[in-house]
């Protein structure tokens, strides 16, 4: 059987896509946790699953709805309490228009 | 750089221009579009537009850690009406997944949208443009919620950022590369519009963003089956700038293929003002999206009950209500299709129509003094706001030759503007016809008296002369006379 390897491109590309900076420490460690994830999976892998449908969540309930009714007032304050930096009632974050 | 077919001044162009390749422009679209819901998709949080920035928002539509997201039932409903009525395929059972990217409009560091099991897919759409009817393939429509909006800050130089459209429920509707030149693009999307439109599921608004579209293009030599790489352009948001950037996209990629150079597959962001594109960044960059199932919610299972429900509760949509026009009130094609270019206004003509068992007549309303007042007044059809029974009246006045159909034009003014109650407002102002014999009489005596030209001509058989002295007596009379009676007296008088 095929097992997937990390090597030290798709360590790259993963860090770019979650925009993290690993130390060489940290890398080494996440890797080793990745390998393991993989393993793992890989081990289900052997079994047989022909015929079973694919699972979409582990939870066999379906259909939680909310009707469609304004329960929300203006909470603004409370929620801006979060934003490290803010200016007139608004995030203010880096630049990112170009 | 010269473009081709517009000067053949320049050599290289002309020989591109005459040359053996021909090129065939192949086109998809993704339109979003914002649906007419109270809420937002996953919280009780309000989508009016135009709030104060950040009123609308809570722990879920900020990504706040641990808030839990919960369905809103009705964007289940609207995604189904649009899907039904574009004959698409329901998936019966669908799913929501996480479309992971870093981008401070996405608060939650990734959008919940529906990659694996869409709500509707494999659809049709059919257009008809001057090359005739065309059917355009719909591959999937899926639910999914927007994102914040952004505001570049000089001052500060940084991005402000207001979460009040986080969480609006949007569907994308994918088409297949089916179209091939900016009129079917303008037809599909019209199609579309007016399909939304008349199903209450959004209004639809490109200048406004609640309906966007982003077009996929790419060009091939005529004749091939294959597909060139196609570029993804966004930021159009009027009709006149999606068909000068399909104009522009495609000249660009042709440029570049007679160059020898390769088409490369990016998102590219339209200057309307310039007329050009440029290669977007950021967002964009990453391509992969790591797509997985939402933990946070659970799966939709369509029942046939829950699909015939919406089924027997779909309008009457544009199409079959100009046919229905035709037929029943014999409204010319144009007709019929210029009144149902907006919901609002066919309800407004039928619904006339109906009380002064008139429809010609309503139809004239409609189209002649209605639309040229939301042209004067600068008003959207949609916010047309006047009772129906309004104009039915004035209309069955007019008839009566209770008021003059110059007196029924002004007093519409208030119906259109105020609403007001015609009967009332014209016994009010007094702007009933005289039925006063003598003073009519009066009135003619004394214009004839004052026209002794235009009475010799008409003696003399000039029978256009008439209309004249028919205007004098109304402008003496302030319109509150019949004009046709007011003709009657005159040649009566006049042969004496």
């Amino acid at each position: 059987m095929y097992v997937v390897k990390i090597d030290d491109k798709t360590m790259e590309s993963v860090e770019i896509l979650a925009q993290l900076r690993l130390s060489d420490n940290e890398r080494e460690k996440a890797r080793e946790d990745m390998q393991k994830m993989l393993d793992y999976v890989e081990k289900l892998n052997e079994l047989d699953t022909k015929g079973v449908e694919p699972m979409s969540h582990i939870f066999p309930v379906n259909n939680v709805f909310r009707e469609d009714i304004v329960t929300n007032g203006d909470s603004r304050e409370a929620m801006l309490a979060n934003a490290p930096r803010q200016k007139e009632y608004q995030y203010l974050v880096p630049k990112t228009v170009e | 750089m010269k473009k081709c077919g517009e000067n053949g001044g320049l050599l290289l162009s002309a020989r591109r221009c005459n040359g053996m390749k021909q090129y065939e422009t192949v086109i998809g679209l993704e339109v979003h579009v914002e649906l007419a819901t109270k809420t937002k998709i996953f919280c009780g949080c309000s989508t009016k537009f135009g709030a104060r920035p950040n009123t609308q928002t809570c722990p879920i539509c900020t990504g706040m850690p641990g808030a839990l997201p919960i369905l809103n039932k009705r964007v289940v409903e609207l995604a189904l009406a649009v899907g039904l009525a574009a004959n698409c395929q329901i998936n019966r059972y669908c799913k929501f997944d996480r479309k992971n990217y870093f981008y401070p409009d996405n608060p939650q560091n990734y959008q919940i949208s529906q990659l694996y099991l869409p709500i509707c897919h494999d659809g049709w759409l059919e257009i008809e443009t001057e090359a005739g009817k065309k059917k355009i393939g719909i591959h999937e429509i899926h639910m999914e919620e927007d994102a914040g909006k952004l505001v570049h800050d000089e001052w500060e130089d940084c991005s402000l950022v207001d979460y009040n459209r986080s969480g609006v429920p949007l569907i994308e509707i994918v088409s297949e590369p089916d179209m091939r030149n900016a009129e079917e693009v303008i037809a599909y999307l019209e199609k579309l519009r007016h399909i939304i439109q008349y199903l209450g599921a959004s209004d639809c608004k490109l200048q406004e963003g609640s309906m966007r579209a982003d077009v996929n293009l790419s060009v091939r030599e005529m004749g091939s089956s294959s597909f060139g790489t196609r570029t993804e352009m966004k930021n159009l948001n009027s009709f006149k700038a999606i068909a000068r950037a399909i104009a522009g996209e495609r000249e660009r990629q042709i440029e570049l293929l007679e160059e020898g150079r390769a088409v490369i597959q990016e998102t590219r962001r339209w200057d309307d003002n310039k007329e050009t594109s440029r290669a977007m960044r950021s967002k964009e960059d990453a391509k992969d999206y790591r797509y997985f199932p939402d933990p946070d919610l659970l799966p939709v299972s369509i029942s046939e009950k829950w699909l015939e429900e919406i089924r027997a509760a779909q309008p009457e949509l544009r199409e079959a209500r100009a046919l229905r026009y035709q037929r029943a009130y014999g409204l010319s094609a144009y007709d019929a299709d210029v009144i149902t270019e907006s919901r609002h206004m066919a309800e407004l003509f039928e619904e006339t129509a109906a009380l002064c068992k008139s429809p010609k007549k309503a139809a004239n309303w409609i189209m002649g003094e209605t639309f040229r007042l939301i042209k004067e007044r600068n008003v959207e059809p949609e916010k047309v706001f006047f009772t129906p029974g309004h104009l039915a009246s004035l209309i069955l006045e007019v008839e009566k030759g209770s008021i003059s159909n110059q007196t029924a034009k002004e007093v519409f003014e208030k119906v259109f503007d105020e609403d007001v109650e015609p009967l009332a407002y014209i016994q009010a102002h007094g702007l009933q016809t005289v039925e006063d014999a003598d003073l009519l009489g009066e009135v003619l005596d004394k214009v004839i008296a004052a026209n002794e030209k235009a009475v010799e001509e008409f003696r003399s058989g000039k029978e256009k002369v008439l209309g004249f002295l028919v205007g004098q007596v109304m402008k003496e009379m302030r319109g509150k006379a019949n004009a046709g009676k007011v003709g009657e007296l005159l040649r009566e008088k006049l042969r004496q």
